[in-house]
């Protein structure tokens, strides 16, 4: 919906502008100092102030910031097409070694779907943050009680489960029950999702039961699933959530692991030198109080990865990724 | 009624005052300038909000919320510039009265009819939070689909004069709205990506009013003499109020509802509004030259909706604008645990955020009350500065939205395009509806009918469909009765084709 979608980035857009001409005709020491907390870095987010990259994204930023481990950072908020208009700003940027950009599942996804040729095998990857599990919820009074009957019913009757989830195609809550129904031996072209407009709208149909289920990661649920009006069927991850009374994927004898997860790149043509530094530094940041305590307010587990861990993850995403969408068609 | 009074308490703390008019006062700036609205605001501020008291940061977010309602009206008016999309509606009229000379009233009654709904739907949010949060959840994608139908139905009313004409501009409309991707397919995008979400109904709006009108001023200024703006006298005459109170409480009623429904929006109850004005109006000549009502009942309406807007927040956790999802996610920050219990286990600030509403409103309104004649003198810059700063107005918001130069491309390009509308005489009204209205539309039907499979059905399967379609089918008749004895009234005389053009 064109209403909701935010004017992002203005505000600091036009931060940005100041402190650019404030740098321009002060021409303090910026870039390539070697003091620490001098050195100005810039970091990309792609999607809109208050989305989940963003969040993370400050988290980030201001953990870095807080303990000198760098100077401000420059956050500009890049929207469009799910994130693929900011990785073609980031292939733009080819050999910039003072960005850096936060991605995720959804822009490995959104990359295919729009076709893009900025994919994430592209540029530099530097480190995975967070992840988060998706949950399957459905409304309290659904005849399904546990994981067992869904798949049954859904077995039975492919096309005639409603699904809905709060990303538009390739995103993880479009993945997630594309992959799901793979695993159990359904279609996944038969899957009849809706997409919704964000965890808002999603609830509001899960409420009102016009969808038989949901798939989405839990945080914006929490309200509704502690007061009863939502049930949490199973968790995909490979350890049950803390706080919410539902196994996982594995444990009810469906043998899938899926987690929607966040990381950092760089652009591509840096040197090693430079991925080097962007690496240390966020893995000083993953050590600060402040990043663990931005990890307990969110809910988001660390599963912190670098280096070869980090690139070997990437490219096993991209391909399962790229495999899903091609058997819908949407690659 | 002592948890009112409980909440005045909590809202009328010095402190607490300070920060709802801290937040009135930035909520009206980032109104007026387009492209920053209150939604990232509030964002940006998030991180610094944590030092201050919870009770303290919601109440100032209110006013925020609030403030940038009401700041979007201003540039409206003003400078044909919309700065949020919910007061699109109001530049039409506002606008022209503004270039009458009568900027001051226009502002006037967009503030007194900003309070009015404000005071109306906080006490009407009072009453029904409580209990009709359970029902808005039953409305599905049909019923959504109806209301959106019968708003398209009401495009009829505001075609103008050719009927020709307005048809045009309407499928001009909803050709923008079908950029962008649906159910998983890009459309019309040109392989652009940044066309991936469609075109902003904001670049469009401020790109049709303000660029297309200051290059039609340019193509004319030196051929026509300088037309001066009359100053007018700066307060609101016993006839605007007569003339405005009643589209005050029209677009209250309009504007509630929709705010409450999780997916109504602040938009179509403006333009619903506009259209009802239009109609019962007994100056119908002043309509497009410049009417009272049609600024009136769209403030109203969309002051009105950002309240409904907080009953499914407080009611059940469920944010319905990006706005409210960001106040979601403070209380979250907070540590509320946000959702059908908020109301129970936390009643005083729930209260303390009713209150600081109304406490938000009364301030808007002594602030910018006595500012509307200083503002309204701003017309009084000879007009190519005034238009310059225009233009850099414009752009700069447009800009700003995503901080990109294709978004200036896209500005020019609509731009040009308001500019030949202008000279072929094609309202402009029309187009922006359908902008607003085709995506909505679609939304609503392809939800609709993915969920039945493709059931046609599906359409009239809960009851506030069949309600809507009934109404309209009711005013259909109405309609067709009222042409058939008078048949006379629809055809465009020369006159109004001058009007058109002049315009």
């Amino acid at each position: 919906m064109h209403a909701s979608r935010t004017k992002a980035s203005a505000l600091v857009a036009l931060l940005t502008v100041l402190a650019l001409a404030m740098v321009a005709s002060g021409c303090g020491v910026t870039r390539g100092s070697d003091d620490p907390s001098n050195r100005r870095l810039r970091m990309m987010i792609p999607n809109s102030v208050g989305g989940g990259y963003d969040l993370t994204g400050r988290a980030a930023a201001r953990a870095m910031e807080e303990n000198d481990l760098t100077g401000r950072f420059e956050i500009t908020n890049v929207q469009g097409a799910s994130g693929t208009v900011a990785m073609q700003r980031l292939v733009n940027e080819k050999g910039a070694d003072d960005l850096m950009m936060i991605m995720g599942l959804g822009v490995v996804g959104a990359v295919y779907t729009n076709k893009s040729s900025a994919t994430p095998l592209k540029m530099t990857p530097i480190a995975r943050l967070v992840e988060e599990q998706e949950g399957i919820l459905v409304p309290a009074d659904s005849p399904f009680k546990t994981i067992d009957d869904l798949v049954a019913a859904w077995k039975k009757d492919p096309g005639g489960l409603t699904v809905g989830g709060g990303s538009s195609n390739g995103g993880p809550d479009h993945l997630f029950p594309m992959q799901l129904a793979d695993t159990i031996g359904v279609d996944p072209k038969k899957v009849n999702y809706i997409s919704y407009d964000g965890g808002g709208p999603l609830t509001t149909a899960l409420l009102g039961a016009k969808i038989d289920v949901g798939m989405s990661g839990l945080g914006e649920f929490e309200g509704q699933i502690e007061d009863g009006k939502l049930r949490v069927l199973a968790v995909s991850g490979a350890e049950r959530l803390e706080g919410v009374d539902a196994p996982t994927l594995t444990e009810s004898g469906v043998d899938l692991v899926f987690t929607n997860w966040r990381g950092v790149l760089a652009p591509p043509g840096i040197s090693d030198e430079q991925r080097a530094y962007l690496t240390d530094l966020l893995t000083e940041m993953h050590d600060t109080p402040e990043w663990k305590e931005a990890l307990e307010a969110n809910g988001w587990s660390d599963n912190f990865a670098t280096g070869k861990e980090f690139e070997d993850f990437l490219s096993e995403q991209n391909a399962r990724v790229a495999d899903t969408l091609k058997e819908l068609g949407l690659a | 009624m002592d948890l009112i009074l409980d909440g005045f308490a909590t809202a009328l703390t010095p402190e607490n005052l300070l920060f709802a008019a801290l937040g009135v006062l930035l909520g009206t700036a980032v109104g007026v300038l387009p492209g920053i609205g209150p939604a990232m605001t509030l964002a940006l501020l998030l991180p610094v909000t944590y030092s201050v008291g919870a009770d303290s940061a919601i109440i100032m977010f209110a006013g925020i919320y609030y403030g940038g309602m009401y700041g979007g009206s201003t540039t409206s008016i003003l400078l044909n510039t919309p700065g949020e999309s919910s007061s699109v509606i109001t530049a039409i009229e506002g606008n022209k009265m503004a270039k009458a000379g009568r900027a001051a009233q226009a502002l006037a009654t967009a503030a007194i009819g900003s309070f009015v709904a404000g005071s109306i739907a906080t006490v009407l949010l009072w009453i029904v939070t409580p209990w009709v949060a359970d029902i808005v959840v039953t409305l599905g994608s049909p019923s959504y689909f109806a209301l959106m139908v019968l708003a398209l139905f009401a495009v009829t009313a505001v075609l103008g004069s050719s009927k020709l004409r307005g048809f045009i501009a309407l499928f001009l409309g909803l050709a923008v709205g079908l950029v962008g991707t649906s159910t998983g397919q890009a459309r019309l995008t040109f392989g652009q990506p940044l066309l991936a979400d469609g075109i902003d109904i904001v670049v469009v709006a401020v790109a049709l009013f303000a660029i297309g009108e200051a290059l039609w001023v340019a193509a004319h200024l030196r051929r026509k003499p300088l037309e001066i703006i009359p100053v007018g006298q700066p307060w609101m005459s016993k006839d605007d109020w007569r003339r405005s109170w009643k589209p005050w409480l029209r677009g209250t009623a309009f504007g509630f509802p929709f705010g409450a429904l999780p997916a109504g929006g602040a938009e179509l109850p403006t333009f619903l509004s506009y259209a009802t004005e239009k109609r019962l109006t007994r100056h119908p000549e002043e309509f497009g030259k410049g009417a009272i009502e049609g600024v009136a009942g769209p403030e109203a309406a969309n002051n009105a909706s950002a309240a409904g807007t907080l009953v499914p927040l407080l009611a059940l956790g469920l944010p319905t604008t990006a706005t409210a999802a960001i106040m979601l996610v403070a209380l979250q920050g907070y540590g509320f645990q946000t959702g059908p219990t908020l109301m129970d286990d936390h009643p005083d600030l729930v209260w303390g955020l009713l209150a600081s509403l109304f406490v938000a409103n009364a301030l808007l309104l002594v602030l910018n009350l006595p500012m509307a004649p200083l503002w309204a003198k701003l017309l009084r810059i000879p007009r190519p500065y005034l238009y310059a700063g225009i233009l850099f107005f414009a752009s700069l918001g447009a800009y700003s939205v995503n901080f990109q130069a294709f978004d200036l491309a896209l500005l020019l390009v609509i731009g040009t395009l308001g500019f030949f509308m202008r000279r072929f005489g094609i309202p402009v009204l029309p187009l922006i509806i359908g902008v607003i209205l085709g995506p909505k539309l679609e939304e609503q039907l392809t939800t609709a009918l993915q969920i039945s499979e493709g059931d046609v059905s599906t359409l009239w399967s809960e009851p506030v469909a069949v309600v809507v379609y009934v109404v309209i089918a009711l005013v259909l008749v109405a309609m067709t009765a009222a042409g058939l004895r008078r048949p006379a009234e629809s055809t465009p005389t020369p006159a109004d084709d001058k009007e058109m053009i002049e315009r």
